[in-house]
């Protein structure tokens, strides 16, 4: 899928020109930047078109939100990826587009090295939390108790209560800590006697987690963080 | 007009006004037809021509002037065959005051247009109904003409009859007809200037609300562009700035927070706190990364507190461009990370003197039933890790 010399094809979604053009002639070296769109109808026109490997999405876009261009395209073209990044993020929001089916979410403050850094590893199938989306996760998840036996009062009104989904182990956990401490991967790898290959599918995993949970804590959380 | 002669006479324009209405009542109605005379014949003031000089070129106007004039003639002729001797003593005034009337009409400067064209109004809104659905208009006016001729003919047959209390019926007669004629273009008059009155006053609470925000605006974000404008040259305080004016904005916008309010009620508020005085202070980027939220109480201040001395040691020591600072609040404790990616230092070589380490941080945990780790090696960076238990379980959820 990859384009000329193994560059990953990127469309940028961002409703600031200004941002864009940073952003692609910084990039321009490591991605190839196919094509941009300053709104969700024509960032869905522009994907369906270039068929790009990942898209940089902005959260919040005029005309609705990044998570309303993934949920348009993720049926028609499942290997297109999401990157998604916003500039001031709420909570809510950040986690409404990865639960679209976003493969990561970074802060515009993050270094041009690193944002490419994440592009290519969205681009191999890996996902990319920064450490405020850490924060974000652990804080969803955190109403939940931890360990196994935790699935009683949310088994009882919701049939269909996956434990497995539901939790994060005590090791994704842990990775997740690190993260929001401004850990990198190799770093983890390091200080948890692990590959970094391991880190990285425990990071798969919490978004796998976080995608497919049907746990109504998230959504209650999400609720609760918009009304406080 | 009455200010014209009273200039031209020397006389207050008052006294002019109050003379010709007492003539008007004393000449059964000569007095109108004489200010319509003047107002054809005096110039106005400032200019040259009188508008009669101006209405004897006016063809057209003439023509109309003597069109209606007869009319009205004809009109009250009628009338006073009916009514014999009544004509004689009122029309001529009237019909004298129709034609110049129709001239000044035609002639006037447009204030004066404007004025001759509120008095017609209402008797054009009472002929079409104004914005009233017709079926209406036309009741409400044949119920108006009903009073009014009744009301005219028991005054006009009043003088030969001598009941006193007739005229006073009559008169009650003719001020309903007037109320029903006119009352709907009052009732207008009168609701557009109350909803100009609400309008008014919308747009005045808008714009409170507007200098509100732009007040505050101005005392932070645009203080900060100012600031970071003159310190184009230092890339590390542009940064700082930037950081700083962020985060308050991102306080004010997302958590109902006013700038400039500091005190913290709660143990994430209280991190956020700390990085935001470490960072206005020492000048170096902290991300901040809160999980869960509660109440502070006293071992979390200590916590927190011991928090801010280990990353102002960061700020200081480490030469770390980038501090970390990680909180988190679980059911049992909390705990905070703050690490750094600097020089680091070896603990055990720290002087004994140094209070910071020992007594700021591990002293304070301590006393509390609190953890500290101090992690750091030479050229590795510096991790400090605090963990407090928590005296009571009112973790929130956040």
């Amino acid at each position: 899928m990859n384009g000329l010399g193994g560059k990953p094809r990127v469309v940028l979604v961002d409703d600031h020109g200004l941002f864009r053009s940073g952003v692609r002639a910084e990039l321009g070296l490591r991605v190839q930047v196919v094509g941009e769109a300053d709104d969700v109808q024509s960032a869905i026109e522009l994907i369906t078109r270039t068929e790009p490997d990942v898209v940089l999405l902005d959260v919040h876009l005029p005309s609705g939100g990044g998570h309303d261009v993934i949920a348009a395209v993720k049926a028609r073209l499942p290997e297109v990826r999401f990157l998604a990044l916003s500039a001031s993020d709420a909570p809510e929001d950040v986690i409404a587009v990865i639960r679209a089916g976003a493969r990561g979410y970074v802060t515009k403050t993050i270094g041009t090295g690193e944002l490419a850094d994440a592009i290519e590893r969205i681009a191999s199938g890996d996902a990319v939390f920064s450490h405020r989306l850490a924060g974000f996760v652990l804080d969803a998840f955190a109403a939940m108790p931890p360990g196994g036996g935790g699935g009683g009062a949310g088994a009882a009104d919701k049939p269909s209560f996956d434990p497995e989904l539901d939790q994060l182990t005590t090791r994704e956990r842990e990775v997740l800590r690190l993260i929001a401490q401004g850990y990198t991967y190799k770093e983890i790898a390091k200080e948890l006697f692990i590959s970094v290959k391991t880190v990285e599918t425990h990071v798969s995993s919490v978004l796998r987690k976080l995608q497919l949970s049907t746990r109504h804590q998230l959504t209650r959380w999400a609720t609760e963080r918009r009304l406080a | 007009m009455a200010s014209g002669i009273a200039a031209w006479r020397g006389f207050s324009p008052t006294s002019v006004r109050i003379a010709f209405a007492l003539l008007t009542v004393f000449t059964s109605g000569d007095g109108s037809a004489l200010y319509v005379a003047a107002w054809l014949f005096i110039p106005a003031r400032g200019e040259d021509h009188s508008i009669g000089a101006r209405a004897l070129k006016d063809a057209k106007g003439i023509a109309l002037a003597i069109g209606l004039a007869t009319l009205l003639t004809i009109v009250l002729l009628i009338a006073g065959v009916f009514n014999d001797g009544w004509f004689a003593g009122w029309a001529w005034p009237q019909v004298f005051s129709l034609a110049g009337l129709t001239l000044i009409w035609r002639n006037g400067d447009p204030d004066e247009q404007a004025s001759l064209k509120r008095l017609v109004e209402p008797l054009e809104a009472a002929a079409t109904g104004g914005r009233e659905n017709m079926k209406w208009a036309a009741i409400r006016v044949l119920a108006a003409g009903v009073l009014l001729i009744t009301g005219v003919s028991i005054l006009a047959t009043s003088h030969e009859s001598l009941a006193l209390l007739r005229p006073l019926g009559a008169i009650a007669l003719v001020v309903a007809a007037i109320v029903l004629f006119l009352g709907p273009w009052w009732l207008r008059i009168g609701r557009d200037l109350v909803a100009e009155r609400q309008a008014r006053i919308r747009t005045e609470e808008r714009a409170k609300e507007r200098e509100e925000i732009a007040s505050r605006v101005h005392d932070s974000v645009l203080q900060t562009l100012a600031l970071i404008q003159r310190r184009a040259e230092d890339p590390q305080k542009v940064v700082q700035l930037a950081r700083l004016q962020e985060r308050e904005l991102r306080d004010w916008l997302f958590g109902g927070k006013v700038p400039g309010d500091t005190s913290a009620e709660t143990f994430a508020a209280a991190v956020r706190q700390v990085q935001s005085d470490v960072e206005s202070r020492y000048g170096v980027p902290v991300e901040v990364v809160t999980v869960g939220d509660c109440e502070l109480d006293e071992n979390l201040s200590a916590l927190v507190a011991a928090a801010r001395e280990a990353t102002i040691n960061a700020a200081k020591w480490s030469g770390a461009s980038v501090i970390s600072l990680f909180a988190e609040t679980e059911a049992g404790a909390a705990s905070v990370v703050v690490r750094d990616r600097g020089q680091g230092f070896d603990p055990e070589q720290v002087p004994a003197d140094r209070k910071g380490l020992t007594e700021s941080i591990h002293g304070r945990m301590a006393r509390r039933g609190g953890t500290a780790t101090v992690t750091s090696a030479t050229g590795e960076g510096t991790k400090v890790s605090l963990s407090m238990p928590r005296a009571e379980s009112t973790a929130s959820p956040a």
